[in-house]
């Protein structure tokens, strides 16, 4: 029976944090989010994360599905018809505030402010120039139209703060004939490729299953765009508007496929799990829905993956030593492998293959994540407390920083939590402007009863 | 030539094969200089990795390698000889960032580990991608693109219920990687560049990617948190989706995309141009979207419609109404739209041995620091010369050092 690894020295040790603590890196850079669903907040989150102060501008009479949930005020049967990350509250109950405990939302919350406004009245359109006067970034994903709805433009931006960076993030382009086509990262992907390369390869398109790749790239590039218009303007005090264009920044990864087409006008299509020279499969294991992914480049990968497997009669045929012959015969092979890892836990079998030096690794439901004993020993999860769900863990900043270590400062920012700070620490709102706002609907932290 | 986000650092480039490659292909594509570091005669993994011209192998012709290495310079170094290791250390005194993506352990052996390129170096920013990250277990582990995924990510809701879990299209979980490496090390420079000279503002960003999926948005992160919330484990969905008409259906050419089920119903309803039988309440209750003979019904409406229909044609009409939704393109109806192409999505590269072709350009599009095409992905150790005669060695240096076989 394979063994639990030695946990083994770290061979670069990466040195203390120096006292008192560096400044995070975005210390002092203060960013609007006008973010919907995902791509905007993702990117706003890795901005805060890197200790920016982003603060989220949300309207109580607007409610954006998926984003803050599908609707404002589910029932508990709704919830419960809905997959986890849609409906998973904590114990699927809705709460006095339903909005503050989505698993979909507060994927992205930690470390923001979060204000409230309604931008369609004069008094809100007021408030917001008066916070981007004292703003560095405004950071949007929302249709085009729905921001000029709410007036906001570059150029209005501009007027308030020359200097200010802007990052619109439309799904296709904020002018042409896409410009308002309405999408999901899901119908990104669709426009830039991806679906067709990633299905089952016996299955037809129909079956291919939803995935949001398209808002992790838009997100993650987005937070790069960002970071290099605030180089840009450190070194020569500019402002700029940045359009990234969620479909077109999504067509880098699929690089080698668009180099096919351009060398050979080749159209790629799925191949499931395969890879296009290795031996590579997701392989059934001991238990219900557990499974084991092996990749198996070369001839040595092929000799150690029999040895692991103790030297069964069916590997040992000369003809399986060439790796176009294997290539051939991968359908057999995998019936012959999944006939041995169905004897074993899927961890059992990366434990084995790893010591001998092949690439293997189970699949891992949630569970098994915040189980796994080498994303423990990394820090990967962090313990957040949040007034509405309680403490929970979350998944940390995905990189580790040496000297200004990233880690959640605050939980999922709730609707409207921090309306008092901005409007009257930031902007300077008396007690009594504060009050007709409040009473005027910009101001709270529930969304206006008429709200579906 | 612009002024660029980044003309001013220097980025001593160290990585091979993707990730690693992708996120200083980002940081070049802004305007830094980036040196390449390749192994002499060899190279970058990536040059014998396709798809080739003709499917003929050539170790410039490589797409994977053509695409993910323009902008930069390419020098050759044997950093397992002495000389080349001093090369490499002088490259690194002058470099704002370096990014590596050996096996952690690797650069410790050259002598090139943050701790020893910070005693040359104290601003420096180092960022280091590896499989599972610079410490923990799983270190030294190897991985692949599928296996991060599974591992990491959020494979085990990919797919379909009663069938194996699914991985994503080729390395797209590699591409993702490098982005976040990106950031994290834009984040670094960004503070080491504010506190300045003589300070110690350097530091070593340690990516992991199998931990970039974990933090990803792309279902990870919700799934994760629903699992706290409710200690319920994600599931891959049944073929034909939870709510209707939503997923990929056939159409006159193709197949098209659209989320036009639940919240989005009468949108879709708007879409088929608003029939007579689809106003009946039945069709607006709460309960609607879980009923299967309803179900059944509107797609006896809808198929016809979207079968009768190109996927340009289905696209049309669907925006018409808001619904959000796609084509499923190949690359061929990619690279053919004359929206992208006028846009100036794509780049026409010349290369002087793969010939002139056509890549992704710009992942979007910067109005006061665009980014720019400066050059081709480099031949292997093209700038050997220019770069060594820069740290002061002389072509008869340089004639000796290729000799030695440390170029």
């Amino acid at each position: 029976m394979p063994t639990e690894p030695e946990p083994k020295p770290p061979g670069s040790k990466l040195p203390l944090p120096k006292l008192p603590l560096p400044k995070l890196p975005l210390h002092g850079i203060r960013v609007l989010e006008f973010g919907v669903v995902w791509a905007g907040p993702y990117c706003a989150a890795f901005l805060a994360g890197l200790g920016a102060e982003v603060i989220k501008i949300e309207s109580l009479k607007v409610f954006i599905p998926s984003t803050r949930g599908q609707t404002a005020r589910p029932s508990e049967a709704i919830l419960r018809s809905l997959p986890p990350s849609a409906g998973g509250t904590p114990g699927r109950v809705p709460g006095k505030r339903p909005w503050n405990r989505m698993p979909l939302f507060n994927a992205h919350g930690s470390n923001k402010l979060g204000m409230t406004v309604d931008l369609l009245q004069p008094k809100g359109q007021e408030a917001l120039r008066r916070l981007i006067a004292i703003s560095d970034v405004i950071v949007e994903n929302n249709p085009t139209q729905t921001m000029e709805k709410l007036g906001i433009s570059y150029e209005m931006l501009k007027e308030q703060n020359p200097a200010i960076i802007m990052l619109r993030m439309p799904a296709y382009a904020n002018e042409g004939p896409y410009q308002n086509h309405r999408s999901f990262g899901f119908h990104i992907e669709g426009v830039v490729g991806h679906s067709l390369m990633r299905g089952y390869a016996d299955m037809d398109p129909s079956a291919i299953t939803s995935v949001l790749m398209g808002d992790a790239a838009s997100g993650t590039q987005g937070a790069f765009a960002v970071l290099s218009a605030l180089h840009h303007r450190r070194r020569t005090g500019k402002g700029q508007l940045v359009e990234l264009s969620q479909a077109e920044n999504l067509m880098s990864f699929m690089g080698e496929a668009f180099m096919d087409y351009s060398m050979n006008g080749r159209n790629q299509s799925t191949l499931g799990n395969r890879h296009h020279f290795a031996i590579q499969g997701c392989y059934p294991c001991l238990g219900d829905d557990r499974w084991v992914c092996i990749t198996i480049e070369d001839g040595d990968d092929w000799r150690n993956m029999c040895r692991a497997m103790g030297d069964p009669a069916w590997s040992q045929e000369d003809a399986l030593g060439d790796p176009v012959e294997r290539y051939r015969r991968h359908d057999e092979i995998d019936e012959k492998i999944s006939l041995w890892t169905k004897t074993l836990e899927p961890r059992q079998v990366m434990l084995l293959l790893q010591e001998y030096g092949l690439a293997a690794g189970p699949v891992m439901d949630q569970r098994d994540a915040f189980a796994d004993p080498h994303l423990d020993q990394r820090g990967a999860f962090e313990e957040v407390y949040q007034e509405d769900t309680g403490t929970h863990l979350y998944p940390g900043a995905p990189y580790k920083l040496s000297e200004t270590p990233v880690k959640i400062r605050r939980g999922p920012v709730r609707l409207g939590e921090d309306n008092q700070y901005v409007y009257q620490e930031l902007l300077g709102y008396t007690d009594e402007e504060y009050a007709v706002l409040e009473e005027e609907g910009h101001i709270g932290m529930d969304y206006h009863p008429d709200v579906k | 030539m612009p002024d660029q986000a980044l003309s001013n650092i220097k980025v001593l480039d160290f990585t091979q094969h993707l990730a690693g490659p992708y996120c200083t292909k980002l940081m070049a594509g802004q305007g830094a200089d980036v040196i390449k570091v390749e192994r002499p005669e060899t190279g970058d993994l990536a040059r014998r990795l396709g798809p080739y011209p003709g499917d003929v192998p050539h170790p410039e012709k490589s797409g994977l390698f053509l695409h993910l290495n323009i902008n930069k310079r390419s020098i050759t170094l044997d950093l397992a000889s002495d000389a080349g290791r001093k090369i490499a250390r002088q490259l690194a005194a002058e470099a704002d960032v370096v990014v590596e993506s050996f096996r952690p352990g690797t650069m410790a052996a050259f002598g090139l580990d943050y701790q020893s390129l910070k005693a040359v170096n104290p601003n420096l920013v180092m960022t280091s991608v590896s499989n599972f990250g610079q410490t923990g277990p799983y270190r030294d582990y190897r991985g692949s693109d599928i296996i991060f995924y599974a591992m990491g990510g959020e494979m085990t809701g990919t797919g379909l219920a009663d069938r194996e879990p699914l991985k994503l299209g080729p390395n797209v979980i590699m591409y993702q990687a490098g982005a976040t490496a990106s950031v994290a090390t834009m984040g670094a420079l960004f503070l080491s560049l504010g506190i300045g000279d003589g300070e110690g503002a350097g530091q070593h960003v340690d990516v992991s990617i199998m931990e970039t999926q974990v933090g990803s948005i792309d279902r990870r992160m919700s799934t994760l948190i629903a699992y706290q919330y409710t200690g319920e484990t994600s599931t891959r969905e049944h073929y034909g989706g939870s709510s209707y008409p939503n997923g990929i259906f056939p159409c006159e050419d193709g197949y098209f995309a659209m989320a036009g089920g639940r919240v989005y119903f009468p949108r879709s309803v708007r879409m088929l141009g608003s029939p007579e039988s689809l106003q009946d309440p039945k069709w607006h209750t709460p309960q609607a979207q879980s009923d299967p003979e309803l179900k059944e019904e509107f797609e006896q409406i809808f198929y016809p419609w979207i079968l009768s229909r190109t996927k340009r044609q289905a696209w049309e009409s669907a925006q018409g109404a808001r619904v959000l939704s796609a084509p499923l393109n190949t690359m061929e109806d990619l690279v053919n739209d004359p929206f992208f192409d006028q846009r100036g999505a794509f780049v026409q590269v010349d290369h002087p041995q793969a010939g002139s072709l056509k890549q992704p350009g710009r992942p979007f599009i910067m109005g006061e620091s665009p980014w720019a095409l400066e050059r081709p992905a480099p031949l292997l150790g093209q700038h050997n010369r220019e770069v060594l005669n820069s740290l002061g060695y002389t072509n008869e240096d340089i004639v000796c050092l290729r000799q030695m076989g440390v170029i």
